[in-house]
């Protein structure tokens, strides 16, 4: 069983984003990490090649600057390998674009599973796991919320909004998770010492055969034209309870005349 | 100047178009000359309610079965616009049915997908633009889509409001799906409902969500006895979600629901921006939390710097004792 989870990097959400006038894309300051929200396709990759008796999880990501970081916390998760694809000319990728680069390099690997998540705590399209699905030709199932392969196929309980669906699906396909499907491990000390050792490929545009106008600023075929403050929320009466703060509430519905 | 075609992605369940789809039609029909709209189903079920709101045809595919509706309907989608006469652009809600054909979609027709819209701007056929609210709604972006073809956008749910027009019935049109090869593989097996009682969460006046700082699962019980005595829905932040408190179905904000009730009152929850974009929207926000810096304090109209534990207790019995 070969698993490809994709998993981006992406600058720490605990540091306030801020947009870059000029580029008007988000700044990035600092190294990347791994977007938590990948952290459950990794632990649920592990689990379903343990699960198989055997195989392989790698990692694929697209990311600036070369980073690893993010891939190294990863592979200290316990993957084996990963591809990065980082190239000047990605800056202002799209989703598509996205999806481009990542089926390209996931074409090198032919695995029978890939998994991503849902949508990404930076850009949460959410779209890039079914247009990545769409390039290479395979069936999706989004929105997992359990994953379990007998037999070379794939079942799955699917998010609905009124609840689940139970779906079947064959190997290979694309799946994406929501977070708290499984509980990530914490990459132990010997695994991120192993880590440092494990294997990057690092692959450009070029190497990839893909057309520098495919993706990047040029490929997008979209335009930020506008960047605004959003009307501001005042914040209201702020009352320290003492004891007797429910009786503002009961008095505040009162006044809008819902009791 | 307006557009000459808008399609929007219908979704119904039993019967009923969902709000998302009507929202939809409300804005196409600001920005269109000519609403039509693609369903994956039995066009002649909805055709009287996508009528009345505005949409002249249905291009509908019949019963899908069992197979998972993305990939069926995004190929019979582009299809009918490789046949030619194709819309300008094509509206779909911020649903799971909706990613999944609008990122089909977008891959077959090689063109972006606009993603959490909450407001479409629309000159002419090269002139479309969606606002996309981001840091937890602090910023509004305002991005142009520049490809050739149909543009895609995903608008957010409550980004518009329904309004029937009193029209006729649509005209249902058969929408045909192509051979799907692999990526048609997927099928649902079976179908499970697990949807709370009383009051809903996408159209109740009042809406009651508790987050981790009710500290244990139990305590969930508060916010429901709370939701019930003020006829509310009950909520959730996505942490507690994860902790397999309460389902999926009750989750507020990016992933889950996005509510705009006339007040919400937020138990517990610390207001990350992923919570507060799907309940930024609401007219009169209430907040009890024990941290006066909490986040969510910065946008509440009434805030109670307390303890959950005693504040909600002596809350419920006095709304009890009325
Ligand atoms: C891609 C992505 C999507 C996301 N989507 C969503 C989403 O849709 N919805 C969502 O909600 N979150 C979402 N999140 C998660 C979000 O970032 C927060 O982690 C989450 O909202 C926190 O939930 P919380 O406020 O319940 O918990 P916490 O942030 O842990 O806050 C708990 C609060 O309770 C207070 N508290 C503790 N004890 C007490 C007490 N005794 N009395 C009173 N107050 C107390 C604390 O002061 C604290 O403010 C998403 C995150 C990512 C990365
Ligand atoms: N640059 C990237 N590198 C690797 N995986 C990615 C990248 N961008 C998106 N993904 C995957 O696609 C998922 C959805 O991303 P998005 O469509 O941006 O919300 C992410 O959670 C990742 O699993």
């Amino acid at each position: 069983m070969h698993v490809v989870v994709c998993v981006k990097q992406i600058p720490d959400p605990a540091e306030p984003g801020q947009l870059d006038p000029g580029t008007k894309t988000l700044k990035r300051s600092g190294k990347l990490i791994l977007d938590e929200s990948d952290s459950y396709g990794v632990e649920m990759a592990l689990q379903l090649v343990d699960a198989a008796g055997g195989g392989e999880v790698s990692l694929v990501s697209m990311a600036p600057g070369s980073e690893t970081s993010g891939l190294r916390t990863a592979l200290a998760m316990g993957a084996a390998g990963a591809i990065l694809v980082s190239d000047p000319g990605l800056q202002g990728t799209s989703a598509l674009g996205t999806a481009k680069v990542l089926a390209k390099a996931i074409g090198r690997k032919n695995p029978d599973l890939i998994l991503t998540a849902t949508e990404s705590s930076d850009g949460y399209t959410g779209t890039v796991p079914v247009q990545l699905a769409e390039l290479l030709g395979l069936p999706s199932v989004s929105f997992a919320k359990s994953v379990e392969i007998t037999d070379g196929v794939l079942h799955i309980n699917r998010q609905t909004e009124s609840g689940f669906d139970e779906v079947t699906c064959p190997l290979p396909a694309v799946v994406s998770v929501t977070a708290g499907v499984v509980e990530p491990r914490y990459p132990s000390f010997k695994g991120i010492m192993a880590a440092k050792a494990k294997p990057v490929e690092e692959l450009t545009l070029a190497d990839l055969e893909i057309d520098a106008d495919d993706v990047g600023w040029a490929g997008g075929g979209q335009e930020i034209t506008d960047i605004v403050a959003a009307e501001a929320r005042e914040a209201g009466e702020i009352i320290e309870d003492e004891g007797e703060a429910h009786l503002k509430v009961v008095s505040f519905l009162e006044n809008l005349k819902v009791i | 100047m307006s557009l000459d075609k808008v399609w929007v992605f219908a979704e119904a369940y039993e019967g009923k178009v969902k709000t998302i789809s009507l929202e939809l039609l409300a804005k196409a029909r600001d920005i269109a000359d000519t609403v039509e709209c693609f369903y994956g189903g039995d066009g002649d079920d909805i055709a009287a309610e996508l009528g009345a709101h505005g949409a002249t045809t249905v291009w509908s595919t019949g019963e899908l079965g069992d197979q998972l509706a993305g990939v069926p309907i995004a190929a019979a989608v582009a299809a009918k616009i490789a046949e030619g006469d194709g819309p300008d652009l094509i509206l779909l809600g911020t649903t799971y049915d909706g990613r999944d054909v609008a990122g089909r979609l977008s891959a077959k027709l090689d063109v972006p997908v606009l993603t959490n819209v909450v407001d479409v701007i629309a000159e002419d056929a090269d002139d479309i633009s969606g606002v996309e609210p981001v840091f937890g709604g602090t910023t509004d972006v305002t991005t142009k889509l520049t490809s050739d073809g149909p543009k895609i956008v995903l608008v957010r749910p409550k980004s518009f409001a329904a309004e029937a027009v009193g029209s006729d019935d649509a005209e249902v049109e058969e929408l045909e799906v192509p051979e799907l090869g692999a990526t048609g593989a997927a099928t649902v097996v079976e179908r499970h409902v697990e949807e709370a009682t009383g009051p809903k969460l996408d159209d109740a006046a009042i809406v009651v969500s508790g987050g981790r700082g009710l500290g244990d699962k139990d305590k969930y019980a508060m916010v429901e006895q709370l939701a019930k005595l003020l006829k509310a829905a009950p909520g959730a932040s996505r942490a507690i979600v994860d902790a397999g408190w309460v389902p999926y179905s009750y989750q507020v904000g990016q992933t889950g629901k996005v509510v705009k009730p006339t007040i919400y009152i937020a138990v517990g929850i610390s207001g990350a921006t992923q919570h507060m974009v799907g309940m930024k929207g609401s007219k009169y926000i209430v907040a009890i939390n024990k941290d006066k810096e909490a986040p969510i304090f910065s946008i509440a109209d009434l805030g109670i710097v307390g303890d959950v534990h005693k504040v909600l207790p002596k809350l419920i019995e006095a709304l009890q004792s009325r």
